[in-house]
């Protein structure tokens, strides 16, 4: 889907544990998720802290949304 | 007899199903599940041990896992390894594909597995191991188990074995030089193909040149303080009553959700509808899977200019990538509409 979207020249990051499946598939823009049940989670953390842990993987995802790359990049 | 050693996940290992996904490696000597299925279908070769770990535990462990399966299969002797089937099951044909490998990197024994096309094993990994062409899903254990035992028996008896389109597996990529009968020379060929291209009839080429799809970089965001970001999800998260009724596996239908008035997404208002990894924590919580919570708070922070007023939603598990095109062109047009400046797109 983060294909389509791309394709369409909408800059699209796409959050997901399994980078690997991603990047063979072909969108431009890729964070490392969590866990594959909860790739902006952390149920072993306290809730503040969960927040905190979410928010640093957001923040990197706008990060890659202003990034200029000049190819394919898995942010980890 | 040869003997073989099987690789199966947690759900065909009789384990459990999503809630065991995170079950560690173990090693049996008495045939578990479906290897019973694929040893039936064996004449030259005996599958003597089976080993199963869980989808999420190999790919997420995967260092930990290869190295307690390879520290096993050390003490063990045996002349072939399958994997699977895998059918349309990401995770599994992912992890299949990491286990293949890494025996077929550190043993001198053919590696057999079994996945369907769209499974996002075969682009990882066609080219190191022999995946075997397989249904969608497991009604078709039988068959894949069938195709993986002739292909395995005919490697046991030494016989020729023929080009993988024939012999029903991915291609890998590797070229052996071959004598067709009735043996014509190349220039004959060659003219006969030319021939063929300018009549605009259609020809079999003898080298594929496989074509990359390779999707151009979109251009990064200018002004992300000024940006509307949307969010987009496969993880399936719904409002609790699923008025689309998207479905939980072989997705075709997307939904769209209303969340200009929440700062983050009320537990048990919203829900995961996703069949295909174990809900507990995404309905505990679901800005774990969609992160409404951290993006409008981006908002609040004047990082981001604004989160778009509806989020968009699907379930990838099972879902053809012909659908998820067809849904994501529709979003597509959504998000033109409703000016959205960049995407973030959630997958599980």
């Amino acid at each position: 889907m983060a294909k389509e979207i791309e394709k369409a020249g909408i800059p699209v990051v796409v959050i997901t544990n399994l980078t690997d499946i991603a990047a063979s598939i072909g969108p431009n823009r890729i964070v490392q998720g969590s866990s594959i049940p909860h790739p902006l989670g952390n149920p072993s953390l306290e809730k503040d802290q969960e927040f905190e842990f979410r928010l640093a993987i957001v923040k990197k995802a706008i990060l890659a949304l202003t990034d200029d790359i000049q190819k394919q990049t898995v942010f980890e | 007899m040869l003997k073989a050693i099987h690789y199966i996940n947690q759900f065909f290992g009789q384990i459990g199903g999503e809630d065991k996904a995170d079950y560690r490696p173990s090693f049996h000597t008495e045939l578990v599940g479906c290897s019973n299925i694929l040893n039936s279908l064996l004449s030259e070769i005996e599958i003597t041990h089976t080993i199963i770990c869980g989808d999420n535990y190999v790919n997420e462990h995967t260092e930990e896992a290869l190295s307690e399966i390879i520290g096993w299969l050390e003490k063990e002797e045996f002349d072939f390894f399958f994997a699977g089937p895998a059918f349309m099951a990401g995770r599994y044909g992912s992890g299949c594909g990491l286990i293949c490998k890494a025996v077929a990197n550190h043993f001198n024994v053919p590696v057999i597995t079994s996945m369907n096309e769209e499974n996002p094993g075969v682009e990882l990994f066609k080219k190191d191991i022999y995946i075997f062409k397989g249904g969608r899903k497991a009604t078709f254990m039988k068959q894949d188990a069938e195709k993986m035992a002739l292909f395995a028996d005919k490697i046991a008896r030494k016989e020729v074995l023929a080009p993988a389109v024939e012999e029903g597996y991915f291609g890998r990529g590797i070229r052996h030089q071959y004598f067709p009968k009735p043996s014509i020379p190349a220039h004959d060929r060659l003219f006969s193909m030319l021939m063929k291209k300018l009549k605009g009839e259609s020809f079999q080429t003898e080298l594929p040149i496989p074509e990359p799809d390779i999707v151009p970089i979109a251009s990064a965001v200018k002004d992300i303080t000024k940006a509307r970001i949307a969010l987009v999800t496969s993880g399936g998260i719904v409002p609790k009553e699923n008025p689309d009724r998207i479905q939980s596996a072989s997705a075709t239908i997307w939904g769209e959700y209303n969340v200009s008035q929440l700062d983050r997404l009320p537990a048990g208002d919203f829900v995961t509808i996703h069949a295909g990894y174990d809900s507990e924590a995404a309905n505990a919580d679901p800005n774990r899977v969609l992160p409404l919570d951290a993006l409008k708070y981006l908002v609040k922070e004047e990082k981001i200019g604004s989160v778009n007023d509806y989020y968009f939603a699907t379930v990838g598990t099972g879902t053809t990538q012909k659908e998820a095109s067809r849904m994501a062109l529709e979003i597509v047009e959504k998000l033109k509409e409703q000016a959205v400046d960049a995407v973030v797109l959630v997958t599980t």
